[in-house]
């Protein structure tokens, strides 16, 4: 098949950027997304022209690395789907296919399609953890934890950080992300000790990064690889609220 | 906690709490309102006595500054939140179409909110500022007649069609408002969380046919 390509093309951070246009003639419909990228690139590297730099590491929907704007959607047109896990047979031949950063203020372009994501570990730092003293594991079977509460800690816990959330939120919020990690240790005994000034931590740090409210528009959930509930940010509420009445 | 810039989470639980609040008193203006509907000299009489009592029961005048107090806060943060949550996007997208997995009424609250504070100012322009500050006569029992001046606005058909308007945009605004104040406030038990969403539709429909049926009814049957 035959694809038109608008690639957002920008030199560094301080470089305005700009969409550029691509032709890419015979790429086969059962390559990935990121296989197409790769082909586009070779043909950049034949012409002597710098490749296209884009994120991605594992290519198989896990590690959370690749995430673009395709066609206007967070990771393209399929829901619940990573860049890496959507193919180009989604797509119809000759189609133009828009590619771009995914854009926040707290996301800066680096470079091309590559985004500065630390934004999202400053908020793990500032309290997604529990504090243990490290050295043997414990015996697992020394706190007890109902099967509903592992099973509904690991959803919340499934986030792999990808930042879809904030890219299709009309507010440029990280909520659900934010909300995923609190809600995911929340629901432990482990993480229910530090639980109050972990959620105060993190909000602060989330509203730091300069990320925007959420306005429960629900599109992050519907773009999210993971299916990460919208409820869990309304349980960081719950814990935020709740945390801000009993501190000390 | 001096240095923080941004409090996203408590803005919103104000915008949350306002509009609760403004929710409450939508029920009870219909409720009042509703008088309207009885036979003509019987709503005559008692929707005047009816305002009349409003108009001088303390408890009522306390409650009514709270609520322009929560129409200025809920405008005043809805304009924060709107210009920080623009701030926070950067570079718009060239082609966007995030929209395909919301609905445009929740991305559209400013827009819906904007109508509802237009019609405000003329609703109140009509019978608020009239009935306290201008000069209406006084019915059969000494009341102000607040009832004739109703059925008299109502009488223009481009009158009864705004109206009818504003309220399909306030009942577009509530849709997402009450469902949305209560995940601010941490509703997060997926019972309770469905449970409010099926009462906000009932409730948001039922007030904005309520207030809307008023002036179709008053001006055709009246």
């Amino acid at each position: 098949m035959r694809i038109r390509l608008k690639v957002w093309r920008q030199e560094s951070g301080d470089d305005a950027g700009k969409m550029v246009s691509y032709l890419l003639e015979n790429v086969n419909p059962d390559m990935s997304f990121l296989e197409m990228l790769d082909t586009l690139n070779e043909q950049l590297l034949q012409e002597g022209s710098r490749p296209v730099e884009f994120d991605h590491d594992c290519r198989e929907g896990i590690c959370g690395q690749c995430g673009v704007m395709i066609n206007g959607r967070a990771h393209g047109p399929l829901l619940h789907t990573t860049t890496c896990q959507l193919h180009m047979r989604v797509f119809k031949d000759n189609e133009e296919i828009f590619i771009e950063p995914f854009r926040a203020i707290a996301f800066p372009v680096k470079c091309d399609l590559k985004i500065d994501r630390t934004a999202f570990d400053r908020v793990i730092q500032s309290g997604g953890f529990i504090a243990v003293n490290t050295g043997q594991a414990p015996e697992a079977n020394s706190i007890p934890i109902g099967s509903p509460e592992i099973e509904a800690a690991f959803d919340a816990a499934a986030c792999i950080g990808c930042g879809a959330c904030v890219a299709v939120c009309k507010n440029s919020s990280a909520a659900l992300f934010t909300s995923a990690k609190i809600s995911h240790l929340a629901l432990l005994p482990q993480g229910a000790i530090e639980a109050q000034d972990r959620v105060i931590r993190m909000v602060d740090q989330m509203d730091k990064e300069g990320f925007g409210h959420c306005s429960n528009t629900e599109a992050c959930e519907a773009e999210c690889p993971q299916e990460i509930s919208v409820l869990h940010i309304a349980r960081m509420n719950w814990e935020y609220n709740k945390a801000q009445v009993l501190k000390k | 906690m001096g240095q923080r810039k941004q409090q996203t989470l408590s803005r919103k639980n104000w915008m949350a709490f306002t509009g609760l609040f403004l929710c409450s008193f939508l029920v009870i203006h219909l409720l009042g309102n509703l008088q309207l509907f009885l036979p003509d000299e019987k709503a005559h009489q008692q929707f005047n006595a009816y305002s009349h009592l409003l108009s001088g029961n303390i408890l009522i005048k306390i409650i009514s500054y709270v609520l322009y107090a929560s129409i200025v806060a809920h405008v005043v943060y809805a304009v924060i939140i709107t210009v920080t949550n623009k701030r926070a996007g950067g570079i718009k997208y060239h082609y966007d179409r995030r929209g395909a997995v919301s609905k445009w009424y929740s991305r559209n609250m400013g827009l819906l909110g904007t109508v509802i504070f237009i019609f405000l100012v003329i609703h109140l322009r009509d019978f608020w500022y009239i009935y306290k500050f201008g000069q209406l006569p006084l019915d059969a029992q000494g009341n102000k007649d607040l009832y004739t001046l109703v059925v008299a606005v109502y009488s223009e058909l481009w009158y009864v069609v705004i109206y009818v308007i504003c309220m399909i945009a306030l009942c577009y605004h509530l849709l997402h408002g009450f469902f949305s104040a209560a995940r601010t406030l941490g509703v997060y038990h997926p019972r309770y969380a469905q449970w409010i969403r099926v009462f906000g539709w009932a409730y948001s429909i039922g007030i904005c046919a309520g207030f809307a049926a008023i002036p179709v009814y008053v001006h055709f049957l009246k």
